[in-house]
């Protein structure tokens, strides 16, 4: 199924995602939409679901969809729901003959959609087995809304609901993994990227999760300038220091088997991921480098578990 | 256009049964270009046709055809600068204003 | 020919479902509502019908997923009880608004708390704000109707709104009766196939649904319902009126009984309608009092007019609600009737009585009480007990 990666072929596909949404200047989520939908082959017709969130409320503005595929927005906490029975009514309305074309599905949503609020929603339609993608477009915390706190926000994050103060050093709490916790749900297919060089990692992922048959889950790091508070021309920047860092590693779990899929020749220390962002500007104020130590220990224990499991 | 048929002005008849949308990428109708505060600029001269930054911009304003990049699509472009980053080649500079 | 059968509402519900075989539904148990999906696993376990089950987490996730598969073009049902039903509460107003002809069997529960598995109406009553039809029965052979008429209401073009059939928990969902059923080929010709026009997987147009629609909109959206909801009322009676033919069994929005002549009259939606008969023949039988009833079926769209004018000669009435709106008032549908009437500029003195909360029973006797007081109110005109609990322990 993996075929040779050629940048110019795939991004000489017709575009799927249309530009006249109104998501912010610089933002990472439709990047990662316009890249997993070009992992989509061309024949094939796709109906989208997504979440409420940015993306939603930015790519659905009545009356104009920036989707060329068939789209579906419900609520904020049911994309895997609402997908799983677009997924079945294809399931039958084929058997039936009442269709012939091919579909798939994928739906979107944010780590506020994802990580929390629709996890419940997302992980009973992925361990009922319904041959679909989720994408977790993953900013870590509630952009939509004005950047509170989530469970994928990583530890010390100065967010509008763990904001850092004279008390206060942003989040207390460490990020909840969820590439791995939907690796346990045992799916055939799951992915964590991020948008990197040439895009084929990304790439590479989103084909498989769209055409490796049952459940896929995907976890794309998709930075949000504003949220994160750094340049926003930045976009690439903050992705390839995330990787070169460890605090996001790339990898998928194929069948079960945990597969690293980058290993930095010499992993940056984590400072190099937090210092261009405002949410940890309070982290490089004078007498706080032990939370940056704290940081890092966290980086380091994840990245090392990862390792074991994939030289298992 | 569907901004004839259905726009801040239309009588609640005319509005779709369920806001439902029967055509594909009618977002394409409206103008982010208005949003930009600064501009991308294509030195054809120096660009490689690498095509790095045509994946990285949000705004799929970077059309490609027959393998090559095109000018950008203004109307969309918010002027994020992100292509001009990621260019190995400096072919892609900002400059203040629309 | 009918089917002669003894069947619980929730069977009847279920074998109308297996009759009509939708293509989705998804669905996750609740009391009293838990046999319905039940039945239809197994239908399709062996064999008997051609619909896909989803065995949802949530009933959140059973409305999300019914509304999907709604959206995608399916013919696609739940069911559910109470707090299922509460759980899905965004949801209705959704698929409400995205005009989606989906139908629920709802089995009418108290809602919590305290947790409480028995009949009353606050499930649904919650909900009638939410842009469903409500259909109500009093018998097992209703709901069964009922059912039957939904999908070909809810897909007609001039509506395209989700039906919500109700029957009464355990007392009509559990309850074994006699019951007609119509053979499976003419429920299957009653019904038909569905065709939509636009749908998520027509591959000749691709389909958007659930935009963000800012305020410019969101009014000429809420408009487009109210005259689908005005459209369901001329399509709900259309309907009936092809089921009368296919099964000489006639439905309008309410029933009348012993109305024609009647000077006090009971308007009571759902099972307590034939305890209420009991009483209306007993004292009739007994007393020669012209007592009637006005039984609801159709709460949804509200038949307004007409039921201002069925109780047009009426000296008083007793609206039995069986439902808390907690306005320290009356309840939802003494509020409505009461409104019919005086819109309507009729005479009569009005009463809203609570009966039935959580399963309480109402007895012959406590009809014949009402309308004691029904017969006392229009002598004296002095409403010294507006709003009363009907069977409620006192000090």
């Amino acid at each position: 199924m993996e075929s040779a990666y050629n940048l110019k072929e795939v991004m000489n596909k017709p575009e799927r995602l249309a530009p006249g949404h109104r998501m912010c200047a610089g933002c990472g989520g439709t990047v990662a939409v316009r890249a997993v939908l070009r992992a989509l082959h061309e024949e094939d017709k796709a109906v989208i679901g997504n979440a409420t969130g940015c993306l939603e409320v930015s790519s659905f503005m009545y009356p104009y969809t920036a989707y060329e595929d068939s789209y579906i927005h419900n609520a904020f906490e049911n994309a895997g729901a609402t997908l799983s029975g677009v997924e079945t009514a294809y399931r039958v309305l084929k058997r039936k003959g009442k269709i012939k074309e091919n579909y798939k599905f994928i739906t979107f949503g944010g780590d506020g959609g994802t990580y929390d609020i629709g996890f419940q929603s997302l992980s009973g339609a992925m361990e009922r087995g319904h041959d679909m993608v989720y994408v977790c477009y993953d900013n870590g915390a509630y952009m939509n809304t004005g950047t509170q706190r989530s469970s994928a926000t990583p530890q010390f994050a100065d967010t509008t609901t763990t904001p850092a103060g004279k008390e206060s050093n942003g989040k207390v709490q460490i990020r909840k993994d969820l590439a791995a916790i939907m690796a346990e749900h045992h799916i055939p297919y799951v992915g964590q990227t991020t948008f990197i060089g040439n895009f084929k990692d990304l790439h590479v992922k989103a084909e498989k999760a769209i055409y490796t048959p049952g459940p896929a889950f995907l976890n794309i790091l998709s930075p949000c300038p504003r949220g994160w508070g750094y340049e926003p021309s930045a976009l690439m920047d903050m992705c390839k220091k995330a990787v070169e860092t460890c605090y996001w590693p790339l990898y998928e779990v194929v069948d079960g088997k945990w597969i690293l899929s980058y290993e930095p020749k010499h992993k940056l220390p984590v400072e190099e991921f937090l210092r261009p962002q405002r949410r940890f500007r309070h982290l490089f104020v004078r007498g706080n480098e032990d939370l940056i130590v704290e940081f890092q220990k966290e980086v380091d224990k994840r990245w090392e578990e990862l390792q074991v499991r994939c030289s298992e | 256009m569907i901004s004839d048929k259905i726009n801040e002005k239309s009588p609640w008849q005319d509005i779709t049964e369920g806001n439902k949308i029967f055509e594909a990428a009618t977002s394409k109708e409206f103008c982010t270009g208005e949003w930009r505060t600064s501009t991308p600029v294509w030195d054809k001269e120096k660009c490689r046709q690498c095509l790095l930054c045509t994946p990285a911009c949000p705004d799929s304003s970077i059309p490609v055809k027959d393998k090559m990049r095109e000018e950008f699509d203004y109307d969309h472009c918010k002027g994020c600068g992100i292509c001009a980053k990621v260019c190995p080649f400096d072919a892609i500079t900002m400059k203040e204003g629309k | 020919m009918a089917v002669r059968e003894r069947l619980s509402g929730n069977e009847a519900v279920a074998y109308a479902i297996k009759q009509i075989e939708p293509d989705v539904m998804p669905a996750f148990p609740i009391t009293p509502s838990t046999e319905i999906p039940q039945y239809v696993a197994s239908y399709i376990a062996n064999g008997e019908m051609d619909t896909e089950f989803i065995p949802v987490e949530s009933e959140h996730s059973a409305m999300s997923a019914t509304l999907g598969a709604c959206a995608a073009g399916a013919r696609a049902l739940t069911a559910t009880s109470s707090c299922g039903m509460a759980l899905m509460w965004e949801e209705l107003y959704v698929a409400a608004s995205d005009r989606l002809p989906i139908v629920m069997a709802l089995v009418n529960r108290a809602l919590s708390g305290p947790i409480n598995i028995n009949a009353d109406h606050s499930d649904s009553m919650g909900a009638r704000d939410s842009g469903w039809i409500q259909i109500y029965a009093e018998s097992n052979q209703e709901v069964y109707d009922n059912f039957l008429q939904a999908f070909p209401i809810a897909e007609h073009k001039d509506v395209m709104l989700p039906v919500m059939i109700c029957q009464d928990g355990f007392i009509t969902s559990h309850g074994v009766e006699n019951i007609l059923l119509v053979e499976t080929d003419s429920v299957k010709e009653f019904v038909g196939e569905r065709n939509p026009e636009h749908y998520l997987l027509n591959a000749k147009e691709p389909m958007a649904v659930g935009p963000y629609a800012v305020s410019n909109y969101y009014m000429e959206t809420k408009r487009g319902q109210r005259e689908a909801m005005k459209n369901a009322r001329k399509v709900i009676l259309e309907v009936a009126d092809r089921f009368e033919k296919m099964t000489g069994r006639r439905y309008g929005f309410f029933e009348e009984y012993c109305l024609e002549d009647a000077e006090y009259a009971i308007v009571i939606i759902g099972s307590a309608a034939g305890t209420c008969k009991a009483a209306v023949d007993k004292i009739r039988k007994e007393t020669g009092k012209k007592v009637g009833l006005l039984k609801i079926r159709i709460f949804r769209p509200f038949p307004e007019e007409e039921i201002a004018a069925a109780l047009a000669h009426v000296k008083a009435i007793a609206v039995l609600d069986r439902s808390e709106m907690f306005a320290a008032t009356g309840g939802p549908l003494g509020a409505e009737v009461q409104a019919a009437l005086y819109r309507a500029k009729a005479g009569a003195d009005v009463v809203n009585y609570f009966y039935g909360l959580g399963g309480r029973d109402i007895t012959v006797e406590d009809f014949e009480q009402v309308y004691g007081k029904l017969e006392k109110l229009s002598s004296e005109h002095e409403i010294t007990d507006m709003y009363e609990y009907i069977g409620l322990r006192k000090e």
